[in-house]
């Protein structure tokens, strides 16, 4: 089967890049929140940038949950969360206010505790590779990706926890639980180990 | 770790990229878009287009090659995104949310904001609340008048009544993301950075800031994350004028064991 990767489009700014970058690995790229994109793409990206409950009230009403639900969980598509993306797969986040996530991996979102050190995050940090998963193959020793956020996704089993970056605090900058997959920094903004990280994606 | 960055600013005059001296001097240097594949191919870590351009008047003067003119900062914007897979602060002119969001719709993961901000300091906030405050830079530039460093506005041109580091705290205060601060007085002067206003800057606020003006030899950079507490260095000049700038810059930082990323070479598409 050709892939074809669904980028799911829900008005969050930076589809375009992840499109950009995506388009110099496949083919088939599309930008959608059409139900029949959904049901044929192979592979499925839901982008973010922004708040917590902005996001969610905007895929809320924008996206066909159930059918991306039934082609996650039934169909086992493989599912990559970016940034924001990644965070509302929680149960809970607590930027401006509680907010109700998707769920569908346990844990919450709360602000990361940076110390004295700037925050948001913003720039290239270290992964920790913490457990060998499909995304993770093909790298160098503990690679830099371009982060920016403040906020940060407690992921309550361990086993979900892949890769880890330290600022200030450890916390949780790629998950995976069977073909759904999370990342806390921006791919689509990582140059080379950003495009090995989306090849990787698009082979499982 | 952590990473420190090194931001390249590349200069737009009606289209045309453009070296600065003092604020009022410019050479032209070429056109955007070759300028941006160099600085993605020396895996630069980030970069900063500021449109200075005063007449709103766009013209690559490039009829004799395939590529079209392009005479709108939008679509300027939309292509050099496609060829940066990093990040990407768009700067100059923006007076409106309109403004902001048509350059993140083309691609511009960032936007920074100078007199917008003077004017009206609740555009901060607007700004922030509307795309988030990790995508709003406030630029300041900063000129040392009789011992203090004096915010100016206008281009440089207009003393206003705050001091560098007091501005910072109130643009914090009203939700910027990151700061970027200029020093008039190293423009184009290859001397170093301004090491106390950029310390003056750091210290006051706990947003990231960008320090930038004066660079003029890799140590300048290093100097920079020995003195201040300032989380990201950008210059124009230097890295516009040496081939593989921003790749040797990397090179001497990280040779000399400070923390960036390992110099890279990115093949861009």
């Amino acid at each position: 089967m050709t892939t074809n990767v669904c980028i799911l489009d829900y008005g969050s700014g930076n589809v375009r890049s992840v499109y950009n970058m995506m388009s110099q690995i496949v083919s088939q790229v599309t930008i959608s929140n059409a139900a029949q994109d959904v049901r044929s793409a192979t592979h499925l990206i839901l982008p973010g940038v922004g708040a917590f409950g902005a996001s969610m009230e905007k895929i809320q009403k924008k996206l066909p949950l159930k059918v991306l639900k039934e082609e996650i969980f039934t169909k086992k598509k493989p599912f990559l969360g970016i940034c924001v993306g990644m965070q509302v797969l929680a149960e809970t986040g607590h930027e401006f206010g509680e907010h109700k996530g998707l769920g569908w991996i346990e844990g919450t979102v709360r602000k990361l505790n940076s110390g004295n050190l700037p925050l948001p995050h913003m720039g290239w940090n270290e992964v920790t590779i913490q457990k060998q998963s499909p995304i993770l193959k093909r790298f160098p020793h503990n690679p830099d990706f371009y982060f920016v956020h403040s906020y940060v996704f407690e992921v309550k089993h361990d086993k979900d926890i892949v890769g880890t970056t330290l600022y200030h605090e450890n916390f949780c900058s790629v998950l995976f639980r069977g073909n759904i997959f999370g990342v806390q920094f921006h791919p689509e903004k990582s140059q080379k180990v950003g495009k090995i990280l989306l090849e990787n994606f698009i082979h499982i | 770790m952590k990473k420190k960055r090194l931001i390249p600013i590349v200069l737009l005059r009606n289209g045309w990229v453009v070296q600065s001296k003092g604020f009022h001097e410019y050479k032209n240097l070429g056109n955007p878009f070759m300028s941006v594949k160099r600085l993605s191919e020396w895996a630069s870590d980030e970069l900063i287009y500021l449109d200075i351009t005063r007449d709103g008047e766009y013209d690559l003067r490039r009829d004799d090659l395939r590529d079209p003119n392009r005479h709108d900062i939008l679509e300027i914007i939309e292509d050099v995104s496609k060829m940066a897979c990093m990040p990407i602060t768009f700067g100059g002119r923006i007076r409106t949310i309109q403004d902001i969001e048509k350059r993140l719709f083309r691609g511009a993961d960032k936007i920074s904001i100078n007199t917008q901000a003077l004017r009206e300091p609740s555009f901060i906030t607007n700004a922030a609340k509307e795309f988030g405050a990790q995508c709003i830079v406030v630029s300041i530039d900063a000129k040392l008048e009789n011992g203090k460093y004096i915010v100016m506005a206008e281009g440089g041109k207009v003393p206003t009544k705050y001091e560098a580091s007091e501005w910072a705290k109130i643009v914090e205060n009203y939700g910027a993301g990151e700061i970027l601060i200029n020093s008039i007085d190293r423009d184009g002067k290859k001397s170093g950075f301004e090491i106390p206003l950029l310390c003056s800057v750091a210290d006051a606020v706990h947003i990231p800031v960008i320090g930038c003006g004066g660079a003029g030899a890799w140590e300048h950079f290093g100097e920079v994350f020995d003195e201040t507490r300032v989380d990201a260095v950008a210059a124009a000049n230097i890295f516009q004028h040496v081939d593989q700038s921003v790749h040797l810059a990397k090179k001497y930082l990280y040779d000399h064991n400070y923390p960036v990323r390992p110099p890279e070479f990115f093949e861009v598409s």
